[in-house]
């Protein structure tokens, strides 16, 4: 129940306000064919009108309703706004004796407001968190985390790869948005859902929303939610998985997969990483340099000259029964949002619900493990 | 509010360099700051991420007596770009080190038990620390069989050390090779050969292993065959570590990050894990 509208005329105000608290805004703006969270100056850098037709292996944009925020969801998440992609972590020096010394540069974050998150996007950035800021926190996460302000829009026009509803991320936003907005035909509803956002909402020109406008928020909710035909058998597969690792399709699925990691760097949840060293061209200093890794590449598994998982069945078995199994174990849930992404950015259409679903179909009829 | 995380390393001094055979150096580490050095501690399996300056960082476990925590062995192999050059270290060289990191070998529960010590290959280093802390306190612990397999008789080293133990009271020492060359001591065949030709009790025996994989999951499943309760047979685990802090995800066995919730796991809980090929 949100109590504020704002309307579509004065839909500026918020990134006004924004900018006035010192944010750079990013909100959604079309690149290379796909929408991306993109810096913004205001409303008139935002796209309009458009809408996103996603399936396996496939995204195109097309004309859609008269609306903002009349989409599903872009390759990106809130991902690289948190983990960077690429990032030192401590530099090594060297000096004439021969003496090592290391620092670890101050996290610089720049507060940044996000205008367009969804519930599978504050899920995925919910995990993170976990991840990154359990027991002993990361500085450079967590810094950046701290100088995100995040505007939820509640998703009304999800695509055909999206599952959000059968994970219990989405489509509503419900948890760690700042401010959350639902789209109306004339403007927004607004509610807070923190300090730092309800002192954007005071200064906002809402009016007083309407039991209708609310009405109709929540209708469109819960269409988003019907509309997904999508789906996995259960919400936790822990136990499924880790009792089928030669089932025959990891090895059937393999036949298709091209081993790219595309499905990893799009997902809002994974956070392998590599570590590597770079060193000046004086070899005096060194960088550690922290970047995205996927457990695609044969290097994910490289041990004492040997790749543990040498196979792309092996790295494909890897990637989706972590996701799926082994996060149950890590981090209390599974690892999948529902977002669909990898479905979408699959150069070869594989989709995950239909991989489960084809051992799960063994499973029920009680040939578990071929 | 929890203390962030330090990502980088120390500096450390080599002590002294000891090459073992050919390629396998020890190397006697001490951290240079001395407030780092006097509140560092360890537990034996665990291990430290060394780094050689613009190479790069290896996890490698300590194989020294964690009373004497200021100087901390490793052995290290070179069989990688960054292992190549740190066995060429000489005394005064400087490296990184950050660490321990995981979980120990289980010396207070074997406290008054017999142990067994099953290793294979080159990979003994991670418990010849269990060895060396057994022979310190000898009297903490029951009887002690030392049961070390290679492929070729040429690879095993440390030969003194081994021949040493065997004269300890309350000690004995088997030796296997699957290729054995002359003068061989030991038996010719698998290390599980020699189950039979020790006196072992399943119910009194806390057994630590390590080396390939394989090797590890034959004799595991050979001792649970025997008696021996699954919970009771531990295993020091490899894998590929960027971070040490299960942050990076490349040390993953099922559920589990080897950094952090091994090296060492009881059989019990990673032997279904171990009969999967390419996990």
């Amino acid at each position: 129940m949100a109590d504020h509208f704002l309307p579509r005329a004065c839909f500026q105000a918020l990134f006004d306000a924004l900018h006035g608290q010192g944010y750079t805004c990013r909100g959604p703006r079309v690149r290379d064919g796909a929408i991306v969270m993109d810096e913004v100056a205001g409303v008139d850098d935002l796209c309009f009108g458009l809408r996103d037709r996603q399936a396996p292996g496939s995204y195109a944009l097309e004309e859609g309703a008269g609306r903002y925020f009349a989409w599903a969801n872009g390759p990106l998440a809130l991902k690289p706004l948190t983990f960077a992609p690429r990032e030192t972590l401590w530099r090594a020096a060297k000096d004439g004796d021969g003496a090592l010394s290391f620092t670890e540069p101050e996290p610089a974050p720049e507060p940044v407001a996000v205008i367009g998150a969804r519930a599978c996007d504050l899920a995925g950035l919910a995990l993170q968190d976990q991840h990154f800021l359990g027991d002993e926190p990361d500085a450079y996460y967590q810094a950046r985390r701290d100088n995100l302000f995040l505007v939820a829009v509640n998703c009304t026009h999800p695509a055909d790869t999206c599952f959000c509803a059968a994970t219990g991320d989405g489509p509503e936003a419900t948890h760690s948005f700042d401010l959350v907005l639902s789209e109306l035909d004339h403007g927004f509803l607004v509610r807070a859902g923190s300090d730092a956002g309800a002192a954007v909402l005071d200064a906002l020109p809402t009016e007083a929303a309407t039991d209708a406008q609310n009405a109709d928020a929540s209708a469109a909710i819960d269409a988003a939610a019907t509309a997904q035909s999508r789906g996995l058998p259960s919400q936790n597969l822990r136990e499924f998985l880790f009792a089928n690792p030669t089932h025959p399709r990891w090895e059937e699925v393999a036949e298709r997969c091209l081993s790219c990691g595309n499905c990893t760097n799009v997902c809002p949840t994974c956070f392998c990483h590599s570590l590597e060293t770079v060193p000046d061209l004086e070899g005096t200093t060194a960088d550690q340099v922290r970047q995205w890794d996927s457990c695609f590449t044969a290097g994910h598994s490289y041990l004492h000259g040997i790749v543990i998982r040498d196979t792309t069945a092996h790295r494909y078995r890897q990637w989706l029964t972590h996701k799926l199994a082994g996060w149950h174990d890590q981090f209390g849930r599974s690892g999948c949002v529902g977002c669909g992404r990898c479905i979408t950015w699959c150069p070869t259409g594989i989709d995950l619900t239909e991989e489960v679903a084809a051992m799960w179909a063994d499973f029920e009829g009680g040939g578990a493990d071929g | 509010m929890a203390e962030p995380l330090r990502h980088a390393p120390w500096e450390a001094e080599v002590v002294d360099a000891t090459t073992e055979s050919p390629g396998i150096v020890t190397l006697r580490l001490r951290a240079t700051d001395r407030a780092i050095r006097a509140a560092y501690r360890f537990r034996p399996g665990q291990f430290n991420m060394l780094y050689l300056f613009g190479v790069g960082e290896v996890p490698i476990s300590i194989s020294s007596d964690p009373d004497d925590p200021e100087t901390l062995a490793h052995t290290v192999r070179g069989v990688g770009r960054v292992t190549n050059k740190l066995v060429t270290l000489a005394p005064g060289d400087r490296v990184g080190l950050r660490g321990p990191f995981g979980s120990s070998w289980p010396l207070a529960r074997a406290e008054g038990r017999d142990v067994l010590v099953v290793t294979g290959g080159l990979g003994c280093a991670p418990v010849v620390s269990v060895i060396d802390y057994i022979m310190a306190r000898r009297q903490d612990f029951g009887h002690l069989t030392i049961l070390q397999g290679v492929k070729h008789s040429q690879d095993l080293i440390w030969r003194s050390r081994y021949a040493a133990w065997e004269r300890e009271p309350d000690t004995e020492v088997g030796l296997a090779a699957n290729v054995a060359g002359e003068n061989w001591p030991g038996h010719q065949g698998l290390v599980t050969e020699l189950f039979d030709r020790y006196p072992l009790d399943p119910a009194a025996t806390e057994t630590m292993m390590c080396g390939p994989e394989p090797m590890m999951r034959a004799a595991a499943e050979d001792l649970t065959g025997r008696g021996f309760d699954p919970g009771s047979i531990w295993l020091s685990m490899e894998r590929n570590m960027h971070c040490a802090v299960a942050r990076c995800g490349h040390c993953q066995l099922g559920p589990h990050f080897v950094c952090r919730d091994g090296p060492v796991f009881p059989y019990g809980r990673i032997g279904e894990l171990l009969a999967v090929k390419g996990l």
